[in-house]
């Protein structure tokens, strides 16, 4: 029974249950909600979840664990040579998964009768071709043994699917009795409704947090198993970044150097872009502009944050570069030379920074609005201009919050990679001059991981590396950046 | 004695010249027709109380006279205020200038988040009032000392106003609004937010100002207004009833809308 069928069978018990449990509180108080403890569907929606909700919960557990259960038991069977290595295990595994998953179809498609898919041998049929029939490719002809396995997996998935519908609702049966069992018009429903739904939002709130822990685990173990290639210390101090992946192996300069510089290089001329700008945007919309422009400005300029990443990356390269090229070049306007090639720091920073202007002045003009109208009226009353009034007495008192907003800021510039693949260049460099061609920590990330490789060489295990010291840095800006915008809070509330 | 007090302070607003002249002054908000053809003649030295029920557009003519309405869009005000003959309505006239001399404290106290001294400082630095530092610290030091707040604030000065209790900050609001040498002081309901002990020093303080200021004071309560005030003029309406002394107001008010107010029947 699919688990779309299970789902449905579930709710049938849960609105069932609803009306029922609903009915027997009010027959109980004989149909006077006021005799009763709770409204009437309080009594309905405590069955009602009571059914779904444990249910519901085993449903995913078990469709989450059940594939995962049986790889692991069939594991044992395969050849003792694979069993020794990991990457041929799963590779195995794999195989063993597909052609499974391929005679489901079949059987599903009637290419095959169930009873034929289960008594398949290699010797009668050519299981690739029919397979490859119904439109799944396998990579080699089928040996007997992986065919026993995969149907070894088919039964134990059969079998399995079945006690998973039997158990699911008949948890789902049972809740929806006790529930039942338990409601009469004395019963405190509201009570238990209020919790569940307590608890509802308590697994809403979970979910963000346990999705950054699960983004730390599953970077943890590479970056440990990095390290344990390649020495901590050349990988902090170092300051050459030149990979290898042509066989000389060891031989690599994986130097984090370089790659943080170009990262904070850039993010620093993003942020001189986007801050003055983003602010002044902020004040001109909170401080000057009429509600008529501001109900047009605000939202064009928030237009600028829906544009996506790419095609800022596409604006970098085709347009800004040149045009900076044509200013700063050997062979442009001010005769400078600086620059040798359209992709920069400069051209990735500008870029960026253009990107944050929306971030950064919506972020602004929310603080700014924060502060209330009586300190304005307050230095206006006193005679001072507007502009004395924004800089002495409002800006001050949005500071904290606006630095806030900056750190968030920084914290997407330092994070934001595609700019940086298109405008930035690709040559890790130590250079401090700003139209130099430099790669940030992101770009490296991208190019270390793309292709081939195995996650067994430094050369892609430092891509985990590099993502955990990135995610360290902006962790800690994000939280300063919590840190000040709640203090601020504290001054007016 | 009482009778004697009120005849001095009859006297002395009587002789003193008129400081605010308002003519048929006008004020809409958008559609809505707030202050209606009201013709008031405030002297100086001289604390005027304004009373009414609320929405009667008392805070808002009050506001008509330092041009604090021009930060309301839809606000538009016809007629003629006159502040020592000169209209401030003209568009010669720059509003900035005429809130230095206009000073307003406010219905909730609003110190800035910044020091005490950085408060009182604020309006002279903005004018340029101080040509040293001993001059902006003898300023400060003089305000303080005229809202009544010195001995309080004197050990302190360097920590934030916004730390202060509520009438205290009252205070410290009054003496950042007369550090900026004002000829008049626009209160809005300037102790609604404050204890009876604050309310009482602040009305004592509001006394003492009438030495240098020209004050006119919104507020709710008729006995504040008994108390601190020489003139009162009564809104309703958006309607300027009357305005006469207070004393006469408060024990023979001609307008019988006057009467009911006062005695608690409309409101």
């Amino acid at each position: 029974m699919p688990a779309i069928w299970i789902i449905a069978v579930i709710l049938v018990i849960a609105i069932a249950g609803y009306f029922l449990a609903r009915g027997r509180a009010l027959a109980s108080a004989d149909a006077d909600p006021r005799k009763m403890h709770s409204l009437p569907s309080y009594y309905g929606t405590n069955a009602a979840m009571a059914a779904a909700g444990p249910a519901l919960l085993i449903l995913l557990a078990w469709l989450i664990a059940q594939p995962l259960l049986i790889n692991n038991s069939l594991t044992q069977y395969l050849p003792a040579d694979i069993i020794g290595d990991a990457g041929e295990t799963s590779l195995a595994m794999a195989d063993v998964n597909r052609i499974a998953g391929g005679l489901d179809l079949a059987v599903a498609e009637g290419a095959m009768t169930a009873e034929a898919a289960k008594n398949l041998t290699v010797e009668t049929t050519d299981v690739r071709a029919e397979l490859a029939a119904v439109g799944v490719a396998l990579g080699s002809d089928v040996d007997a043994a992986t065919l026993a396995l995969a149907q070894r997996y088919r039964g134990a998935t059969a079998l399995g699917d079945i006690l998973k519908a039997v158990v699911v609702i008949g948890l789902s049966l049972v809740g929806a009795g006790v529930a039942y069992a338990m409601t009469n018009k004395d019963f405190r429903a509201r009570r238990y409704v209020e919790s569940a739904v307590k608890l509802i939002l308590i697994a809403a709130a979970s979910v963000a947090i346990l999705t950054t822990v699960g983004i730390v685990l599953s970077l943890v173990f590479n970056t440990i198993e990095f390290f344990r290639l390649f020495p901590a210390t050349d990988f902090f101090f170092g300051t050459r970044w030149e990979p290898s992946f042509s066989g000389r192996g060891g031989n690599s300069d994986l130097g984090f150097l370089p790659l943080i510089w170009g990262t904070l290089f850039i993010s620093l001329i993003a942020l001189i872009v986007a801050v003055p700008i983003g602010l002044f945007a902020a004040i001109y919309l909170s401080e000057y502009a009429s509600p008529r422009v501001r109900s047009i400005a605000k939202p064009l300029i928030e237009v600028l944050a829906g544009v996506p990443t790419i095609v800022y990356g596409l604006f970098a390269l085709l347009t800004v570069g040149p045009l900076l090229l044509s200013a700063f070049g050997a062979n442009g306007s001010f005769h400078l030379g600086w620059m040798s090639g359209g992709t920069a720091a400069m051209t990735a920073g500008l870029v960026m920074g253009f990107m944050l202007i929306p971030f950064v002045s919506s972020l602004s003009d929310d603080i700014i609005n924060s502060v209330p109208q009586a300190m304005r009226d307050g230095s206006l009353g006193l005679g001072a201009t507007q502009s004395e009034t924004v800089r002495q007495v409002i800006l001050p008192a949005a500071l904290p919050g606006i630095v806030g907003a900056i750190l968030l800021a920084a914290s997407r510039a330092i994070g934001e990679t595609m700019i940086v693949v298109m405008g930035a260049g690709a040559a890790a460099s130590l250079s401090m001059n700003p139209f130099d061609a430099m790669t940030t920590v992101t770009a490296k990330i991208v190019s270390q991981l793309t292709g081939d490789g195995e996650f067994n060489s430094p050369e892609t295990l430092v891509a985990f590396a590099l993502g955990m010291t990135l995610f360290v840095i902006t962790l800690a800006l994000n939280i300063l950046a919590l840190y000040i915008v709640r203090k601020y809070r504290e001054q007016y509330e | 004695m009482l009778d004697d007090k009120y005849h001095a302070d009859r006297a002395v607003g009587t002789m003193q010249d008129k400081k605010i002249t308002a003519r048929n002054v006008q004020v809409f908000y958008g559609d809505t027709h707030a202050i209606k053809d009201v013709n008031v003649d405030i002297a100086d030295k001289t604390v005027t109380a304004f009373i009414g029920p609320s929405g009667c557009g008392k805070s808002t003519f009050l506001r008509c006279l330092n041009r604090m309405n021009d930060t309301i869009d839809i606000c538009r005000v016809e007629g003629d205020i006159l502040i020592d003959d000169e209209d401030i309505y003209d568009p010669r006239v720059d509003p900035v200038q005429l809130r230095a001399k206009v000073g307003m404290v406010f219905q909730k106290p609003n110190p800035f988040p910044k020091s005490i001294y950085d408060n009182v400082a604020y309006g002279p630095k903005i004018h340029g009032l101080a040509k040293t530092k001993a001059d902006l610290d003898e300023i400060v030091e003089s305000s303080l000392r005229k809202a009544a707040l010195w001995n309080e604030a004197k050990d302190r000065l360097h920590q934030p106003g916004t730390g202060m209790s509520g009438g205290q900050q009252q205070r410290l609001c009054i003496a950042r609004a007369i550090a900026t040498a004002p000829e008049i002081l626009l209160m809005d309901e300037p102790c609604s937010a404050l204890d009876p002990i604050a309310t009482a020093q602040v009305e004592e303080l509001i006394d003492e100002l009438r030495q240098s200021f020209s004050v006119v004071i919104v507020t709710h309560s008729m006995q504040q207004a008994a108390r601190v005030s020489q003139k009162t003029a009564f809104f309703h309406l958006g309607n300027l009833v009357e305005f006469d002394d207070t004393d006469k107001i408060f024990t023979n008010p001609q307008d019988p809308r006057t009467e009911s107010y006062i005695s608690g029947r409309i409101g």
